[in-house]
């Protein structure tokens, strides 16, 4: 077990190299940044030349990115172009987006696991198929539609939430964005542990329980619900990282300052420093992530054995 | 694809998110909260905001959003009346020149700034000096380059050999001198840009304290300011200006979709809002029972031509041009799309300016006239276009500009009778279509914005047009043109200066150089709260005057 | 043992299509002969509506995606400015959109992109997946901690934001960036999906059988591993095409998918999402078909998970 998540972690870090190094290439292939700085006219060549040797683009492409590595070794992830330091960027943009995704995590925990549930125990039944046609319907919709429907619907027409979110992210504002968030995967989190419930009831210990004589929600508490969770604890683990990044679209849309929009302001401003930067956080929030479910799996289930 | 092998034994995973979620519920707690909205001279209004995109520095700061702060923190020698545009002595007592070469300045007494360090004229002199070092990046050091030593401070290539511009030189606390590479009669009215602000000796000695809560003398001192999200300022109230703001501050917010901020307006949850999208245009005025401001601002949008490729640069393309010009129903677009928020173009200036400022209606003539037959004709006569199709470039991630992009598409595929003739063709990021002008990679007309950066005629016609001018972008060149502009440039008479300059852009005129489309208005609405909302001539909020009720 | 496979790799909007074999109708425990698993899954899915239903819309979808005057005779590109975001009308039943354009015709116009883009994006990403897996999944050692790592280094970019990155230096108005595009970000899901029902499969006994009767690895690869372990690929693939017609969507909304002249849904649900408080029918027609058809393809991999799992049979 030690052995392997030593093995895991060494095997981590050409692939953070690898990722860094795509989305460097990436982020200069988009062009040259110093370009959309002087608005509509050409910046002067003399003080082009100066912005180019201040950011480091006079030098060759696999220069800057050893340079930047070096840099990101000693925890500096450099400046962005209006002269703020991206880890004060990141300092202001994570715990936003941290929270925002705990909120989404929530919701799939509660609402998934408990329609889930409901589902899996009265499987074939109207509230069964219902919702499992509500679920594809909420994964066939693209997310921005079905967030702009919801900021008109509960913002605008009835007036239940603020529209938006104000700079600060407080809790209570962040509801309906996390739930937007949260829609897809809750869907998959609801059938995972429909699928997971429905095949577990049938299991020889769920019968044995019943036998017994333990009562209804004894049995599904205790001894149906704890088995049946792993593959949603798993799911949910590796959707962690899924959600950080992937919170472009939501944070646009509730105008919320956090790391999907640090990230869209840096791409349209081809600030490579702030978009390898937050990037380079989100592999190292996926790749761990991804070890921690691992690990987990032979924590939980005795018969993986990792040598 | 399979499930996870099901375990007998759980505890634990159970355990698992809930530990997670505790160790960051922290983080959570220390935030929200916020003071009831008060009204009356003490009210705080919210306001819409773009993240600024480069660092709050006078000379640095080339976009609205910027200017838009700088207008509330700085004052100048000279401002720019909010209504009229003209340019008016501020901290200025007066400027005095007999030769339109040397200025002598003196400052007013009494101000200071928001720290309590008092405006000299060395506040004024250390700040241009600044703005215009190379080793400073400054992006408009350009404003100083017609102030004699320029070439020293900012070579166009190789180092600096001057440390300071030898045109300028403190001659008394309140008084000093300007000599100038060049006569410039018009000179003194540049100086209302936000680039020749004074500057405070914090701003030397403590620059990165500054840039985090900048330090100005404006009616407004900023309260803090949270990066990319949010800027708070309050009103100074030991301003000694005459426009003291009528309101107790306000909180700047940025918006990454301004469709967004417009329904946070809609639903009471923002006061102000100064660019209200196309898309939101059509219910503007219902949505806001009339708390909607429409005025006209230096802004003309046209479409420029890439005349570094031989095809564009033929006597036949002038007709193709014009023709073109004459397929787009600007009538038509600017009520559909922009619900009367653009004019439809008929000149190569702004209204703003005034007809004694160089503004003539209808200079253009027949050739910004929807005339399908004639513009189809003229596209015939020319050859047609060029390449077969025309390829509109524009950069998709600000503005409105599919919209209009595809409606001028539209109207000439029409007007041709070919539904491909016309293409728009969207560019990533402002930076990338910068890029692509920049490498002079463009094969058709692109979307060119021109916003005054003062109100003179000069300003619109020069930078643009004149042979490698700075934001000539097409590449342009025309002899009578550069001519007629060194003439009107040298003329110390504002009238007959104005009159050459017209003669300058009726070449522009015969030569189709650029397609003008609209003048493009300030749109702004506001919550019912407030009330004195206007736009100036750079269509940015008078918010001195706004009143919180 | 090698590495475990995981309920969900996620870190991708096509990641989180992977699932356990969750199965819609509860029918397990009728006794059946024994058939081969493709006619046997055959014959379950001809008797499942859902399938049935799925299958027609698709049907229906691809014959108005060949032929969209059959149903459309105006031209999707010919719009008139004054009547812009006008409502219904006799001959034009979805109104107009903010350029005067007929919402109906340029909806079922706009079939033959989304089609187009899932179906190529879906074998894209199914092929080079298979190949890559099945390589590393077969070899094993060195191959496989390579290969998968390759796939942890795609897999690790968000999608939404490599989309923005990269289609955002592509101009051209061809859907080939955006598809390629697809398959760049897409293929290390297919890939971990075949390199684990390939290993799966190489441990059974007629593998192991015609290894001892010295088949070489190429023949063994091609002819006994591949068709046993192709199933799971096809069925994740059928969901994916889904969530590739949606990204498509999304990356428009972000100023960084199709470009016009093409027709797409993507790119007028995207022009109309503004418009959503205004002009609702803009928005709702083209995402409704959306809709529909990725509802239909998921539906459609639903039925062939279910129908090719042998777990419940």
């Amino acid at each position: 077990m030690g052995r392997y998540a030593v093995r895991r972690l060494l095997q981590m870090i050409p692939v953070f190299a690898g990722a860094t190094l795509l989305v460097f290439l990436m982020v200069h292939v988009m062009g040259d940044p110093v370009a959309g700085l002087c608005g509509e006219r050409q910046c002067d060549p003399a003080t082009e030349a100066r912005l180019r040797q201040e950011f480091g683009l006079d030098k060759p492409v696999w220069q800057q990115y050893a340079t930047y590595m070096a840099h990101v070794f000693t925890g500096d992830f450099g400046t962005a172009f209006n002269g703020q330091k991206v880890i004060d960027l990141m300092a202001s943009a994570f715990p936003v987006t941290i929270r925002l995704t705990l909120v989404a995590v929530v919701f799939e925990v509660v609402i998934g696991v408990a329609l889930g549930v409901v589902m899996g125990l009265r499987r074939g039944r109207p509230v069964d198929t219902s919702v499992l046609l509500l679920t594809l319907v909420v994964i066939a919709v693209p997310t921005f539609v079905t967030g702009l429907l919801a900021q008109l619907v509960f913002g605008v027409t009835w007036k239940l939430v603020q529209p938006s979110v104000s700079f600060t992210a407080p809790l209570d504002e962040l509801l309906l964005p996390g739930l937007v968030l949260a829609s897809v995967s809750l869907a998959y989190v609801t059938r995972l542990t429909r699928t997971s419930i429905a095949e577990n009831a049938r299991a020889d210990y769920v019968r044995t329980a019943v036998a017994k004589g333990l009562p209804r929600h004894r049995v599904i508490t205790r001894h149906l619900l704890r088995n049946s969770l792993i593959p949603v604890v798993t799911f949910i683990g590796t959707d962690i990282g899924a959600l950080m990044g992937g919170a472009i679209v939501t944070e646009r849309i509730f105008n919320i300052h956090g790391v999907g929009f640090q990230l869209y302001q840096g791409i349209l401003r081809q600030n490579t420093q702030t978009v390898v930067g937050f990037v380079t956080v989100l592999i190292i929030v996926f790749l761990l992530a991804n070890l921690l479910v691992d690990l987990l799996y032979a924590v939980l289930d005795p018969r993986i054995r990792y040598a | 694809m399979r499930p996870a092998a099901h375990a007998k034994r759980t505890a634990r995973a159970v355990a698992v998110p809930l530990a997670i979620g505790l160790a960051v519920v922290p983080a959570t707690t220390a935030c929200g909260g916020g003071a009831a909205p008060a009204g009356g001279p003490d009210g705080v209004l919210s306001s819409s905001w773009g993240d600024p995109q480069n660092p709050l520095e006078p000379a640095n700061t080339n976009e609205v959003q910027g200017g838009k702060v700088l207008d509330m923190i700085f004052r100048g020698l000279k401002r720019y009346d909010p209504k009229t545009g003209e340019a008016r002595d501020v901290l200025a007592e007066r400027i005095e020149t007999t030769d339109s070469t040397h200025f002598t300045v003196t400052v007013r007494d009494g101000w200071t700034f928001s720290n309590g360090e008092k405006v000299t004229a060395k506040s004024f002199v250390d700040a241009w000096n600044y703005g215009a070092h190379l080793r400073n990046n400054q992006k408009n050091a350009y404003f100083f380059e017609y102030i004699e030593g320029y070439d020293k401070v900012h070579p166009v290539s190789g180092s600096p050999t001057a440390d300071t511009l030898s045109g300028l030189r403190v001659t008394g606390p309140r008084t000093f001198t300007v000599t100038l590479s060049q006569r410039f009669s018009t000179w003194p009215d540049t100086l209302g840009y936000a680039a020749f602000a004074p500057l405070p000796r914090a701003f030397f000695d403590h620059h990165a304290d500054w840039l985090a809560k900048p330090v100005g003398n404006g009616p407004y001192a900023v309260l803090n300011y949270t990066r990319g999200a949010q800027m708070s300022l309050r009103t100074w109230k030991g301003y000694p200006g005459s426009d003291k703001a009528r309101n107790g501050g306000v909180d700047l917010r940025v918006y990454t979709d301004n469709n967004t901020a417009y329904t946070d307006l809609v639903s009471g949850n923002l006061d102000l809002l100064d660019d209200v999208p196309a898309a939101q245009l059509k219910n503007a005025k219902a949505d806001l029972e009339g708390r909607y401001i429409n005025s006209p601002a230096g802004i003309l949008q046209t479409l420029s031509f890439p005349y570094y490729d031989p095809a564009w640069n033929t006597p036949g393309a002038v007709k193709v041009r014009t023709g073109l010009s004459m397929a787009i129903n600007r009538r038509q677009i600017t009520e559909t799309i922009f619900r009367s928020t653009r004019t439809p173009a008929t000149d190569w200036t702004s209204p703003v300016l005034g007809t004694d400022g160089g503004h003539k209606a209808g200079l253009c003539g027949k050739a910004c006239h929807f005339d399908p037959a004639a513009a189809k004709k003229l596209v015939a006569e020319g050859g047609g276009i060029p390449g077969g199709r025309l390829t509109i470039t524009y950069n998709a991630d600000t503005g409105s500009h599919k919209q209009w992009v595809d409606a001028v598409c539209n109207s000439v595929n029409n007007t041709l009778g070919n539904d491909r003739s016309c293409v728009g063709s969207p560019v990533g990021t402002f930076a990338d279509f910068r890029d692509r002008i920049g490498r002079k990679k463009l094969t058709g007309p692109f979307r060119a914005g021109w916003q005054m950066d003062y109100p003179l005629i000069q300003n619109f016609l020069q930078p643009l047009y004149y042979t490698n001018a700075s934001s000539n972008d097409g590449k342009w060149s025309d002899a009578r043109f550069d001519r007629l502009v060194n003439e009107a440039n040298a003329d110390p008479d504002m009238a007959t200066a104005v009159r050459t300059f017209q003669r300058a852009e009726a070449v522009v005129r015969d030569q189709m150089a650029a397609i003008p489309l609209w003048y493009q208005n300030g749109s702004a609405g506001y919550a019912a709260r407030l009330s004195h909302v206007e736009l100036n001539p750079f269509s940015v909020p008078v918010y001195d005057r706004i009143e919180v009720a | 043992m090698p590495e475990p496979q995981r309920t969900c790799p996620a870190g991708a909007v096509v990641a989180t299509l992977e699932k356990p074999p969750a199965h819609l109708g509860d029918g397990a425990s009728t006794a059946r002969k024994p058939r081969g698993l493709w006619s046997d899954a055959w014959h379950d899915l001809r008797r499942n509506p859902v399938f049935v239903v799925s299958a027609l819309v698709i049907l229906f979808l691809l014959a108005i995606a060949a032929w969209p005057s059959l149903i459309a005779s105006r031209n999707p590109l010919s719009c008139d400015l004054a009547l812009a975001q006008e409502g219904a009308r006799p001959g034009h039943p979805f109104g107009f959109n903010g350029q005067g354009c007929d919402v109906y015709t340029r909806t079922v116009h706009g079939a033959r992109t989304s089609v187009v883009v899932g179906v190529l994006a879906t074998l894209g990403v199914a092929v080079t997946g298979s190949v890559l897996g099945a390589l590393a999944g077969f070899f094993g050692g060195a191959w496989d901690a390579v290969l998968s790592r390759i796939g942890d280094v795609f897999f690790g970019i968000p999608v939404v934001l490599g989309g923005l990155v990269l289609l955002s230096v592509v101009s051209g108005s061809t859907v080939w960036p955006v598809i390629g595009f697809m398959v760049l970000l897409g293929w290390p899901q297919i890939s971990r999906i075949a390199r684990g029902s390939v290993i799966t499969v190489k441990q059974n006994d007629y593998v192991q059988a015609a290894r001892a009767l010295g088949a070489s690895p190429a023949r063994i690869l091609l002819r006994h591993i591949l068709p046993n372990a192709v199933a799971p690929v096809i069925v994740v693939a059928t969901i994916a095409l889904g969530t590739f017609i949606a990204l498509e969507a999304t990356l428009s909304y972000l100023g960084v998918g199709l470009k016009p002249p093409t027709v797409s849904w993507g790119i007028d649900i995207s022009d109309a999402s503004p418009y959503i408080r205004n002009s609702p029918h803009m928005l709702l027609w083209p995402a409704g078909a959306l809709a529909v058809t990725v509802l239909a393809f998921i539906m459609l991999g639903d039925a062939v998970r279910d129908a090719l799992d042998p777990k419940l049979r």
